[in-house]
């Protein structure tokens, strides 16, 4: 397996944490100017990988190599010395500072303690004009949108020369054609000989910039595979550990008829600055994918429909009767629900446990008039939840930090399930979701409609909205600029709706 | 026999989320009885109690208030407002009832303003309670010109010098307010609510709770509470000062984190606090009976403060 290019190799490393093996045995050998892909479902061992790696963690066994000298490093300044950059998906970046500040964190070119600004301006100039950031540098971290300040952080990883890199997820909240940009950054590391380390979720991606895939499962090594001798359909089962057949669950129940009187009817909703003229309705047991790339007001129309925002023109009608939603309150009451985009930020109490999160919105229901808990009821009710939703959870007092991207997305969707909602809004639900758990999620979504549940679903994955919606909404710049069914519109002819081109 | 066992593991499970501050409670009273010998005795007991009482009380609000994220610094003001409404009301002629009435009633209103301001103008509590601190302190001196109002309502001087079945009536207090605070936070969809959104605001408005009306209501649960520590205190004192409840915001605050109440919110309960009040009043206690001269009691107060809360946050962090 050893080759004359090997930049970093990893030998039988395992790493323990009491009696529990988060990763048993690994292997792992990555060439210079290639990309090497991690892949495997959350938990499986991909962080704990990447922590021993930054030096976060030490192995409790096992040898190490970078650049053929053995390899330890007891902390994160250990390893970017011994030339390994890491860039964490999540967002690690002072908001208040300027773009050039945050690119060189804590190595500002200086005098006397005294920072150079125009040192530091030019260097980090240098180095965003070098990457073809779209970004200005002096700009402040918190003025730019997520996926600018996603490509910041990339530039803060790769301001350091580095013989591997380490990209954590890098695209998670890219568009195209900003994911364009990194993939060129990543030819150009190749180019320079640097190996990287690519850990992504998205399976066209990865076939995309890998030159070797590595597929971990429950902590073990399972095997290394160049990228011209595997397929999608492979990874996905040595993945998983057992076949996949469809990535997308068939409906099982017919989609409604259209002749079906709509649940939702919303027409010209308009928010000034952010959208207009929004028009579509969507029928019991429906499933309405919205689709457009980061910025075209898909999560804006959602917090609007769910009284977030206030609409600046346009009506909402529910069952026919036009409704004034101005708060999550009303929303609720009007059976609304609504899985929102960052499920840590917005959708659950992260410190607090399994149970209080599934009964968060339903807690009335659990309590007598006068607002005296039941508990008994409660943990039934999340009880039945975990088991439906098949939460892999150690019990319902763990708290949801603990828990998987997958597992906690589960909660977010169970404790919308225990409203009963009408109307379900979706926002990208698998986002940072392992292949199995959403699959799962998958499968509970066609429940729900053919349940009778109408589902709005935002996703920026074109194959996600195509798999699973009855109709699409295309969206682009604030503009409705389709709204198709998919099996009457190629994947390209989406695209180009999306990006506000029509060919 | 089960019974036995019930109250086993109910203390243990104490011990468990406790241990840390517990364990401090216990050593202190063992370093205090060595040094004197009256100091474990049922009447100190008491005494600390009746000690204790006012800044527990105030603690029980504080407690709601820093579960939620937010902090009061206002607390030591409403106590010294309270005292001078009621005695305002007395000299007026008003009954005891209405006196009560209209002190609680002052209280809820000076909260209020508190909760507004910080759930609707949006700004920091921290700010928004420095700012009306200042500003009930001046509005205490109103009525008399910066002197102190004489309560010769014998009703309600006994709060603070009576017993009721042996056990002083601020004791009764103590238990009373606790057992409900206790009860209002563990067992109530408001207590849920005011968990979870200190956990995460966000979630909790995404999740349809009235996260602003949740707010005001806790600011007035704590103004409430600190009147009640009000008319304790000038019931003991036979009068309104214009300088009662000085700092006693940082005794409350200091009672609330030594029970393990995370500033960050959404971790607290009101067991917690009712130890860490109790820690803070038989520190004052023993080095009163050891005649340790005041400054250094404030010392010696700080210092067991870190050491305390160190314990807690290394047991906490160890269980992860």
């Amino acid at each position: 397996m050893t080759s004359p290019d090997a930049v970093l190799e990893i030998t039988d490393v395992t790493k323990t944490f009491g009696v529990v093996a988060a990763l048993k045995d690994m292997r792992l050998n990555v060439r210079a100017g290639r990309v090497h892909t991690i892949l495997g479902e959350n938990g499986a061992g991909k962080s704990t990988l990447m922590k021993i790696l930054a030096g976060v963690y030490q192995p409790t066994s096992g040898t190490m190599t970078l650049d053929g000298k053995p390899y330890a490093p007891r902390n994160p300044q250990d390893a970017a010395s011994a030339g390994l950059t890491i860039v964490f998906q999540e967002l690690s970046l002072c908001n208040n500072l300027t773009v050039a500040e945050n690119i060189l964190a804590t190595r500002e070119p200086s005098t006397a303690g005294f920072i150079n600004d125009k040192a530091l301006v030019r260097k980090a100039a240098a180095l965003v004009a070098d990457l073809k950031l779209p970004v200005s540098v002096t700009a402040r971290v918190g003025e730019l949108s997520i996926a600018q300040r996603q490509l910041v952080e990339i530039a803060k990883g790769l301001s350091i020369d580095a013989k591997v890199v380490i990209l954590d997820e890098p695209t998670s909240s890219l568009s195209d054609s900003e994911a364009e940009i990194l993939f060129d950054i990543i030819d150009r590391l190749k180019a320079d000989g640097v190996a990287i380390i690519y850990i992504s979720h998205r399976m066209e991606e990865i076939m995309r910039v890998s030159d070797d895939i590595t597929v971990v499962r429950d902590g073990s090594y399972i095997t290394t595979r160049e990228k011209a001798d595997t397929t999608i359909e492979e990874l996905i089962a040595l993945m998983v550990g057992r076949n996949m057949e469809e990535i997308y669950p068939p409906r099982e129940v017919a989609a409604p008829l259209k002749t079906t009187a709509p649940v939702l009817a919303v027409s010209d909703l308009s928010r000034e600055g952010e959208f207009s003229g929004v028009s579509f309705d969507v029928r019991p047991g429906e499933i309405l994918g919205f689709f457009g790339l980061i910025g075209s007001g898909r999560s804006e129309v959602m917090n609007t429909l769910f009284g977030m925002r206030k609409a600046s023109a346009g009506t909402v009608a529910i069952d026919g009767t036009e409704v004034s939603i101005s708060s999550p309150v009303d929303a609720i009451n009007r059976h609304i629900g609504f899985v929102t985009e960052n499920r840590k930020e917005e959708g659950l109490v992260l410190s607090h446990s399994v149970e209080r999160n599934i009964s968060m919105v339903a807690l009335n229901a659990f309590a007598s008039r006068l607002g005296w808990l039941k508990r008994g009821r409660e943990r039934v009710a999340a009880t039945d939840e975990v088991n439906r939703l098949s939460i892999k959870t150690a019990s319902l007092d763990t708290i949801a930090g603990a828990l998987s991207g997958g597992n906690q997305q589960k909660i977010v969707l169970a404790k919308w399930l225990l409203t009963a909602p009408k109307i379900l809004l979706l926002d990208e639900p698998t986002r940072g979701v392992d292949v199995g758990a959403k699959f799962e999620i998958y499968k509970i979504i066609r429940q729900l409609a053919a349940e009778g549940t109408a589902i709005l679903l935002v996703s920026s994955e074109l194959p996600e909205v195509i798999g699973m919606s009855d109709r699409v909404v295309v969206m682009s710049e604030g503009k409705v600029t389709a709204i198709a069914d998919p099996d009457r519109m190629t994947p390209e002819k989406i695209m180009s709706f999306a990006t506000g081109f029509p060919s | 026999m089960n019974e036995q066992n019930a109250a086993r593991t109910a203390f243990m499970q104490v011990l468990k989320q406790y241990g840390g501050i517990f364990l401090s409670l216990i050593v202190l009273c063992v370093i205090f009885s060595l040094t004197n010998q009256r100091f474990m005795s049922l009447a100190n007991f008491l005494n600390v109690l009746q000690q204790v009482s006012v800044i527990a009380i105030a603690a029980f609000g504080m407690t709601w208030v820093i579960l939620l994220g937010e902090i009061d610094l206002s607390i030591g003001s409403i106590i010294a407002v309270a005292g001078m409404v009621g005695a305002q009301c007395l000299a007026f002629g008003l009954g005891f009832v209405p006196a009560i009435a209209l002190t609680l009633l002052a209280g809820a209103l000076l909260g209020l303003v508190n909760g507004v301001l910080t759930a609707k103008l949006l700004l920091p509590s921290f700010i928004v309670t420095v700012a009306t601190m200042g500003i009930y302190r001046g509005l205490v001196s109103l009525p008399t010109n910066g002197a102190p109002a004489m309560i010769l309502e014998p009703a309600w001087t006994a709060i603070g010098t009576q017993s009721f079945l042996g056990i002083p009536i601020v004791i009764w207090f103590v238990a009373v307010l606790f057992l409900f605070n206790h009860i209002l936070l563990s067992k109530t969809t408001f207590g849920r609510r005011a968990y979870l959104t200190g956990g995460n605001r966000e979630a909790a408005l995404y999740s349809g709770i009235k996260v602003d009306r949740l707010k005001i209501m806790i600011f007035m649960i704590s103004g409430i509470m600190a009147a009640i520590s009000g008319i304790l205190l000038s019931s003991r004192l036979f009068s309104a000062q214009t300088n009662a409840g000085m700092s006693y915001e940082l005794d409350a605050i200091a009672a609330a984190v030594l029970g393990g109440t995370s500033l960050a919110g959404g971790v607290g309960t009101m067991i917690g606090t009712l130890i860490g009040a109790l820690i803070i009043g038989v520190l004052n206690n023993g080095m009163n009976m050891m005649s340790v001269p005041y400054f250094y009691q404030l010392i010696v107060k700080g210092l067991v403060i870190l050491i305390a809360v160190y314990l807690d946050v290394r047991s906490k962090r160890a269980k992860q």
